[in-house]
């Protein structure tokens, strides 16, 4: 690729979408959907932040066997807190409103979402959603842990549970309209020639997720509300004393929360088809099935919740069918792992960062996939359940599965989206310091799980702070690695080499139009007449004409 | 202490080593698929390495033969994992019918613990090895968890209802009893210990901290201070409301034509919330006691119940003398349901 970076591309002279109109108001009332994703780039990181100060808040506490830094009242806030506005306000919204809403138009060969003043909607409410949360944690904050579980939460708990509930509450309906809106623009507004099965496949995932956004959040948002009620009005829902059942919470609590897991990963294995297919200039091994397991994985989904009651007296023959159903949902995502895998054989791989998340994505999600199977295992589970094995586990998931899927995707995409070109050479190193920071946090976690470390504990017994000084350690890195890539991409905005419009000789819809792209995303209409991730040498990229080669079957 | 970091708890009783076979077998497996996995990435990123910027390699489409495979094969390993498991977590769950009742009330922040010979304890369960012991356990407010980790044993305790968790230890010594569910301010301090002793120095513990009442006599002077005796007489014969010797683990016939177990939950449903579910033949006469017991008490309400015998009622009636309760630790006998 030296030889054609040779080229230092023009400034763009082009009216693009940044530069199209000028002022707060230009964004604030903005129809763009690129726009919109920019709006909500900056929320996300925003609270993306406060998250990682709650989590550095945490290890520094879990240093120390004593519960010496902060009071326990304290720590019970912070770690509540940590866990709502890193799930609510970052990894739930993160690819989705801020890559799929800027890409998912451009993939399919759209101008803009099929609603552009919902999906400006979406964002306004993502926002009061925000600050009514930020009100209730700057009013007292809320100690019930991210999941509410009554009767603490009903009953007990003197903190901010109504304020919170209710951020939480109207933020969801930001998630309802943003998948509402991927799935009616992805099923009637993609380019003529765009079939089903020229998909991205980040375009299958994403409507997998939209899947799920909209028939999910509704129950979570009557849950809260019953939440409320009981809290307010005391009708007995969930109280034992008024008739009602604290597992009922649970269960509904879980319905969407179980499903919202697939939320946060599902998009993040969207971007690492992309990055893995891509980067590798092969076609995706098995395009079918990766693009079936993402909805597989919707669907099953739903039908999981009950692994989180193992341990609560829930029948033991509900156990073991929401057991084997655990066991079953893992399926399609193993088949995508293996796909992956498989697409790199006999491939041309390039070592670019986004290139690096995703190989870093594929053995940090084997492992939390992997885990997740003790947790499903039942007999495993009682032993295993609300302890640090758990932590770790979805840390895994989370972290290692959809934010390193959401930084390869923000760095792949970065030039298209900013017009710049990020250092390679920091990206890289950012990369492999958040790789070695992450797994030295949550490693040592599985262990001290299994010797028995509960969570939400505030101080501990003093035989399990070797673990906790890895992990505060680890984190230290990690939270480190997180500050150079927030460093570096600010600074290309201003300071990066100009982006071409295909920096990496894609044959991709979104390459196939200028960085940054106009307001109406291309020119004319594309048609399409190829295949998804079909390439071509370089030269023949930047036309339209390509080759087409027979597929050879292995 | 060890010198060397231990990666596995203290195994200490019946199921534990069952555990940490089925831990064995996962780790095994997330080991190996782990390294798989990872291999055949560096090997494939070392080996096919971009070597010149304009290289398109040919395209595979895929093979179906392949997907079956990984599909296929994940799923079975799956699913040894899933009934192995199973077979076990049915094992944990399933209290056996003669194993040694203690009674657990879980409350913001401490346990109470109290044997069915009366001795009481805040924080800490003695125990003897080689006993099957089963709790009884609720809470008077949030739920809370009873983990004990050696034991690869934990079960929420949940208020308005009680639930079970048994074990059997198999080592003596001191043991973490934590609190797995997130319960409030001080949840990380409703910690306590599992003592585990030998049986002989297990009665000596009993002797030492004698009590004067059992819960089941306890029970029964509540019984008759709360006038319970007027309709269900003073022995659970029976009368306006219906007999209670002999009734609980029994099927009982419902005003509505169903059936229920009349176990602990029920028994308990029925002081609290009497009208829930009447017996046939009986009217919805009885008062709630919601808010007039405590739930220690209406665990003493429930052992006294347990020791009624339908056959002689005149000496069903729990001992009262405590020495009695010296020579068993199995203080009061309840029907066989068999």
């Amino acid at each position: 690729m030296r030889a054609i970076e040779a080229f230092e591309p023009p400034p763009p002279s082009k009216v693009n979408y940044i530069n199209a109109q000028y002022g707060l108001k230009s964004w604030l009332l903005t129809k763009d959907h690129k726009r919109i994703a920019l709006l909500y780039l900056g929320s996300i990181t925003f609270f993306f932040f406060i998250g990682g100060l709650y989590a550095l808040m945490i290890r520094l506490e879990l240093l120390t066997p004593q519960g010496d830094l902060l009071q326990s009242t304290t720590y019970n806030k912070v770690f509540t807190q940590h866990g709502i506005i890193m799930i609510f306000f970052f990894l739930i919204p993160s690819i989705p409103a801020t890559l799929g809403n800027f890409l998912v138009p451009m993939m399919i060969g759209a101008k803009d979402l099929a609603f552009p003043r919902v999906n400006l909607l979406s964002w306004y409410i993502y926002m009061l959603g925000g600050v009514i949360t930020i009100y209730a944690l700057l009013a007292g904050g809320v100690d019930t842990g991210w999941t509410f579980y009554t009767p603490f939460s009903t009953t007990f708990s003197n903190s901010y549970v109504v304020a919170t509930g209710l951020g939480i509450f109207v933020n969801g309906f930001s998630s309802i309209l943003t998948g509402l809106n991927f799935i009616v623009t992805i099923h009637t507004m993609r380019a003529p020639g765009m079939t089903w099965f020229r998909l991205p496949l980040f375009i299958w995932s994403h409507y997998a997720t939209s899947l799920i956004m909209i028939l999910g959040t509704p129950v979570v948002a009557i849950t809260i509300l019953l939440l409320a009620f009981e809290r307010v009005a005391r009708v007995g829902i969930f109280d034992p004393a008024l008739g009602g059942d604290p597992i009922l919470f649970q269960h509904l609590f879980w319905f969407y929360s179980h499903p919202a897991v697939y939320i946060m990963v599902l998009p993040s294995m969207g971007v690492v088809s992309e990055l893995i297919a891509n980067f590798s200039r092969k076609n995706i091994f098995g395009y079918k099935f990766v693009a079936f397991s993402s909805l597989a994985i919707a669907v099953f989904g739903f039908l999981v919740w009950g692994h989180h009651l193992f341990v609560t007296s829930q029948s033991v023959y509900a156990g073991m069918i929401f057991s084997f159903l655990s066991f079953a949902v893992a399926i399609p995502s193993a088949i995508k792992v293996f796909n992956w895998t498989a697409t790199l054989f006999k491939s041309s791989i390039s070592y670019d960062t986004p290139m690096l998340y995703a190989l870093g994505f594929i053995g940090l999600f084997t492992i939390g996939g992997m885990t997740g199977l003790f947790l499903a295992s039942l007999a495993t589970d009682v032993h295993l359940s609300d302890t640090y094995f758990v932590v770790a586990h979805f840390h895994y998931i989370m972290v290692g599965g959809a934010l390193m899927g959401y930084l390869g995707g923000l760095h792949y995409w970065w030039p298209k989206i900013s017009g710049r070109m990020y250092p390679e050479g920091w990206g890289r190193f950012a990369a492999l310091v958040i790789f070695v920071g992450f797994n030295l946090t949550f490693l040592p976690q599985f262990v001290a799980g299994y010797l028995g470390m509960p969570r939400r504990y505030h101080a501990y017994p003093p035989e399990f702070q070797v673990f906790n000084v890895l992990s505060t350690a680890g984190a230290s890195i990690l939270g480190f690695g997180m500050l150079i890539p927030a460093i570096y991409l600010v600074w290309s905005m201003r300071y990066g080499k100009h982006a071409e419009a295909n920096p990496w000789h894609l044959p991709g819809l979104e390459w196939r139009t200028q960085s940054p792209p106009p307001t109406e995303n291309f020119e004319h209409t594309p048609i399409v007449d190829w295949e998804a991730y079909e390439f071509a040498p370089p030269e023949e990229m930047e036309v339209v004409g390509r080759f087409r080669r027979e597929l050879e079957t292995a | 202490m060890q010198s060397w970091i231990p990666l596995v708890p203290e195994s200490a009783s019946t199921v534990s080593s069952k555990v940490d076979a089925i831990y064995f077998y996962l780790s095994g497996v997330t080991l190996f698929f782990t390294l798989l996995i990872s291999a055949i990435l560096v090997f494939f990123v070392v080996r096919y390495r971009r070597r010149s910027p304009y290289e398109i390699p040919r395209p595979i489409a895929g093979s179906h033969k392949l997907e079956t495979l990984w599909t296929i094969i994940p799923f079975v390993i799956a699913m040894t994992i899933f009934g192995w498991s199973a077979r076990v977590y049915f094992e944990q769950y399933r209290p056996p019918q003669n194993a040694m009742e203690v009674y657990v009330v879980g409350k913001q922040w401490m346990w109470k613990i109290q044997h069915s010979t009366g001795q009481r304890e805040i924080n800490e369960l003695h125990v003897p090895v080689g006993r099957k012991i089963k709790l009884i356990m609720t809470t008077e407010d949030v739920i809370h968890d009873f983990f004990v980790p050696a034991f690869r044993m934990k079960a929420d305790v949940v208020p308005g209802k009680y639930t079970t968790e048994w074990f059997e230890a198999t080592k003596t010594g001191t043991y973490h009893l934590f609190c797995a569910e997130y319960c409030g301010m001080n949840h990380s301090g409703m910690i306590g210990q599992v003592i585990v002793m030998e049986p002989r120095e297990f009665d000596n513990w009993l002797t030492g901290n004698l009590s004067n009442t059992t819960p089941a006599v306890a029970g029964q002077q509540l019984f008759q201070s709360l006038g319970c005796v007027s309709c269900h007489g003073a022995n659970g014969e029976g009368g306006r409301g219906p007999t209670l010797a002999g009734l609980y683990g029994k099927q009982t016939r419902l005003a509505g034509g169903e059936t229920v177990v009349a176990d602990e939950s029920y028994l308990r449903e029925s002081i609290l919330n009497p009208q829930a579910k009447l017996v046939e033949g009986f009217g919805p006469i009885m008062p709630t006691f919601q808010g007039q017991v405590s739930e220690d008490q209406v665990m003493q309400l429930l052992a006294f119940i347990k020791s009624l015998q339908v056959t002689n009622p005149q000496q069903s009636a729990p001992a009262a003398s405590p020495t009695s309760t010296r020579a068993t630790t199995q203080a009061t006998p309840r029907p066989n349901p068999k």
